[in-house]
């Protein structure tokens, strides 16, 4: 179990123990990634093709839409405007994550590049503080294993069958369940978590995927009044990271 | 150009951009206290978001399904403070487990 001998690493700024954090998704990822090649061949795309999309784009759903939708006879203005809203999400992620950023604007951007879900997700401290450093780990690991499995799986295109079969898919929200559960001790981010997640519910039967988790996380932008009723935004400078004034 | 090819280039801009809106738009700068409290709440509200609809929505449909099983293992886990690694082997084979007894 050489996991459990890193576990004292995992809350640490490095980029191994961003990359040791998000290990235990890099396996699902990959399954991902072998399904996302197979998928692509399956809808007339060349394997070249798949594999750049998995490493110019690296991310996952706005790939899944894109090429389903143009495989099932969309037109190119459909599979763009559908991966753009599943997309959409990145640009408040990512603005979380500038300020820890390091280097020329060319330097920013391309880390900035390393941002999914999953390694975005554990590069954020629990009281808010982004880690550039656990970004890099986590990103070029899930990186890697997103492009080398696409690779595989537009190369051996052999048809998997039903993978949720061995329950890969509960990985996703398990890990994300984990990640949320240390900020489920201060209110206003447990009501922004259960909020977020009964917007989504609500509106998932009525709009196109995607929109759901783009208006659920809004809702976060909502004023702070709002969450936390008779407190007010301190005067002082509390910058991202070390503001403790949500709970203060 | 192939359809494919322009797809995967117009695709991977979109994102590219989206990606890079934060050092583009905030550069290095810390945002405002106001700001700040609202990204301190994006956070939640998005894995909020997120577990529900990878455990709830299939598609457009929503359904109580085996992957509620998983989600409920990892709450009890993470109350106990089980490893990481265990908790999401446990939610994986509990979600396995109980699609292959449903019927």
């Amino acid at each position: 179990m050489q996991y459990l001998r890193y576990q004292r690493h995992v809350g640490e700024d490095s980029a191994l123990a961003g990359a040791i954090a998000v290990a235990p998704l890099a396996g699902a990822i990959g399954v991902l990634g072998v399904i996302f090649g197979c998928l692509a061949r399956a809808r007339g795309f060349g394997a070249l093709a798949a594999v750049v999309m998995s490493a110019t784009t690296f991310a996952g759903s706005p790939q899944f839409a894109a090429v389903g939708i143009l495989g099932a006879g969309g037109s190119v203005a459909a599979a763009v405007g559908a991966a753009a809203l599943l997309a959409a999400r990145l640009v408040p992620m990512s603005a979380v994550a500038a300020p820890a950023l390091a280097g020329g604007p060319w330097q920013r951007c391309l880390v900035a590049q390393l941002v999914v879900d999953e390694s975005w997700a554990v590069a954020l401290h629990e009281d808010g503080r982004f880690s550039r450093q656990r970004l890099i780990g986590a990103g070029v690991l899930l990186w890697v294993v997103h492009v080398a499995s696409t690779a595989l799986g537009a190369v051996v295109a052999a048809a998997i069958r039903r993978p949720e079969r061995w329950g890969v898919d509960a990985a996703f929200p398990a890990l994300f369940l984990m990640l949320l559960w240390p900020q489920l001790r201060h209110p206003d981010r447990a009501r922004a978590a259960v909020s977020g997640a009964l917007v989504a519910l609500a509106l998932t039967p009525f709009t196109p995927q995607g929109v759901p988790l783009l208006v659920a996380a809004a809702v976060a932008l909502l004023p702070h009044e709002a969450w936390s009723p008779g407190r007010r935004v301190q005067r002082q400078p509390a910058p991202l990271g070390r503001g403790r004034s949500d709970e203060a | 150009m192939k359809r494919e090819w322009l797809v995967v280039l117009l695709v991977g801009t979109v994102t590219a951009l989206f990606k890079a809106a934060g050092p583009l738009l905030l550069g290095a700068r810390e945002p405002t206290p106001r700001i700040s409290l609202a990204l301190l709440r994006f956070s939640p509200a998005l894995l909020g978001a997120l577990i529900a609809t990878q455990t709830f929505a299939s598609g457009r449909h929503l359904t109580i399904d085996a992957r509620l099983g998983g989600l409920l293992v990892v709450a009890i886990g993470a109350r106990r403070r089980t490893p990481p690694l265990t908790l999401l082997v446990t939610a994986v084979a509990a979600t396995a487990a109980l699609r292959a007894l449903l019927p």
